[in-house]
């Protein structure tokens, strides 16, 4: 931006955008991010134990590695310090099941960084989420340990046991799988109370809705997110959850509320404008339920957004902002 | 018809299909049969063979043939032309080779089809005689059963862990190479190693980028 701005005459400034700047760097909003996301990660190890901390550090470090290896090829400044890979990384554990061996993640993050990030130009050129494209390429490559290797949470427990998600209990056992989950509650106990606070079998660091709204409200507080995004995402799968048998779990289950504050929020592959923001959430979270409703899967939230990740562009062509001469009036 | 142009050298000819205008890797022609069929070395090697046997006679033919066809209509006649030869091979694949055949028989029906074949004619057959009509059509025909060929052998050692069915490691490191998703990568990263070949050679990179359009 400096070689633009124009030091003389001082009187008029002329500069390409972006014009607002926060005097925050990529680096600062990056750890911040990473900061946020902790809450979660904190909960997992109290619940699914150390290996999620092993998947955590293995993602984190095919990421990094990726991500130096790359700016090594390409000859350019390496862009590790700034924590993006990072991000990645962590996100990318966040959406593995608990008990999936840990030398996986680390050819996921590998993957992820190399084929959405460094081949189209680095940070800030990625097209897709790089964690959900690591996901998703994981998805492909390692089927059975990406559906099946779940863990019943337990606090300060031992021997976890493994179960299916709810999801997927429900995608295939229907409205009866919905019975027999209510019958397993004890008297006296919420069943929406344990997937608020995350006692839920789930992906490592999406189960606990109560942390990654902590996480969520830290960034919204220093205003790095905003909630045009997540909202949109949420009442788009409001909507689908017409059609679930069970309207709360589907709400509190999955990934969607880490995807809604953490992924389909990530600056590089979402629109600018609140307009083409909210259509983008409300496609994400339509998309998530047509998914979950009548797709393959019993969860969405992954392929949802990295569909409306394509849009992103048209998005932002369709809903510019207006010009405004001086006097206020569209030009 | 305008008299015969003089032919470049046959290393160049050949040259010029195994890798400037390789057909899948720099003009990206035909990447649809080329991601659908490359999830083994056999099924590669087989509809390369056919498209090798298809263009080299359907070159021929075309220069053969090429004074007595009203220009106007030279794409259809071309188009029969390439459609015995496809029909031929069609039926000798499904007489003598009948396993690999259920499994790429489509797509050895589709070379009719077949950009890179059509072109040939068009640009080359229509101002050159039978011999170098030869020696262009070996060229592109080896480029692309080359190119079938490698994508193959990565997409079966990395998805399968065999060769030629045959298991080489015990494991299948990344199943994720024989999806379709994973054909597209394996083209676009071939791709990217003959820009850099090409670019180490001292050749600049088209602007808009790789497999640029002959």
């Amino acid at each position: 931006m400096s070689e633009a701005e124009v030091t003389s005459p001082p009187t008029l400034h002329l500069s390409s955008g972006p014009h607002i700047a926060s005097g925050r760097t990529t680096a600062q909003i990056m750890w911040m991010v990473n900061l946020s996301l902790l809450p979660a990660l904190l909960w997992a190890w109290a619940v699914f134990g150390w290996p999620v901390l092993a998947i955590a550090a293995s993602s984190i470090l095919g990421c990094a590695t990726a991500e130096y290896l790359s700016c090594l090829i390409s000859k350019t400044e390496s862009t590790l310090p700034d924590g993006s890979a990072v991000c990645s990384g962590l996100l990318l554990a966040y959406t593995l099941p608990p008990a999936i061996p840990v030398w996986m993640p680390f050819i996921g993050g590998l993957l992820a960084i190399v084929f959405t990030k460094a081949v189209f130009g680095g940070l800030g050129y990625n097209i897709f989420n790089v964690a959900l494209v690591g996901r998703a390429m994981m998805m492909a490559t390692f089927p059975v340990e990406m559906t099946t290797r779940w863990l019943t949470p337990a606090l300060g427990n031992v021997d976890a046991v493994s179960s299916a998600t709810v999801l997927a209990q429900i995608k295939l056992g229907g409205p009866e799988a919905v019975n027999k989950i209510l019958a397993t509650v004890p008297d006296g106990g919420h069943l929406w109370l344990d997937f608020f606070l995350g006692m839920r079998a789930g992906s490592v660091g999406e189960v606990s809705v109560l942390m990654i709204m902590l996480g969520a409200a830290f960034l919204l507080w220093k205003g790095i997110i905003k909630l045009y995004i997540p909202l949109s995402v949420l009442a788009g799968v409001a909507v689908m959850a017409f059609f679930s048998p069970a309207p709360t779990i589907y709400m509190l289950s999955g990934g969607i509320w880490l995807g809604a504050f953490f992924m389909a929020t990530d600056y590089v592959t979402s629109p600018t404008t609140a307009k083409g923001q909210i259509i983008f959430g409300l496609g994400i979270g339509l998309l998530t339920g047509i998914i979950r409703n009548w797709g393959g899967y019993p969860e969405g939230i992954c392929y949802a957004i990295m569909l409306m990740n394509i849009l992103t562009p048209a998005l932002n062509d369709w809903f510019r902002p207006k010009r405004l001469t001086a006097d206020g009036v569209p030009s | 018809m305008s008299e015969h142009r003089t032919p470049p050298p046959v290393s160049t000819m050949l040259m010029r299909g195994l890798f400037e205008e390789n057909p899948i890797f720099r003009l990206a022609l035909s990447l649809c049969p080329a991601v659908a069929v490359t999830t083994s070395v056999k099924n590669g090697l087989m509809l390369g063979v056919a498209v090798l046997v298809v263009q080299v006679l359907s070159s021929m033919s075309g220069s053969l043939v090429k004074h007595i066809i009203n220009p106007k209509i030279r794409i259809p006649v071309f188009t029969l032309l390439i459609a015995i030869w496809v029909s031929a091979m069609d039926m000798i694949l499904a007489a003598y080779f009948a396993d690999i055949y259920q499994q790429v028989g489509l797509y050895v029906k589709l070379i009719v089809a077949f950009a890179i074949i059509i072109s040939r004619m068009e640009l080359f057959s229509m101002k050159h005689s039978v011999v170098p009509c030869f020696w262009d059509g070996l060229g592109m025909g080896l480029g692309f059963l080359v190119g079938l060929v490698l994508a193959g052998a990565f997409r079966e050692l990395l998805g399968s862990g065999s060769i030629f069915g045959i298991a080489i490691l015990p494991f299948k490191p990344l199943l994720l190479v024989v999806l379709p998703a994973g054909g597209f990568f394996t083209i676009g990263l071939i791709m990217a190693l003959f820009n850099w070949v090409d670019v180490k050679r001292g050749h600049k990179l088209p602007s808009g980028g790789g497999g640029a359009h002959g």
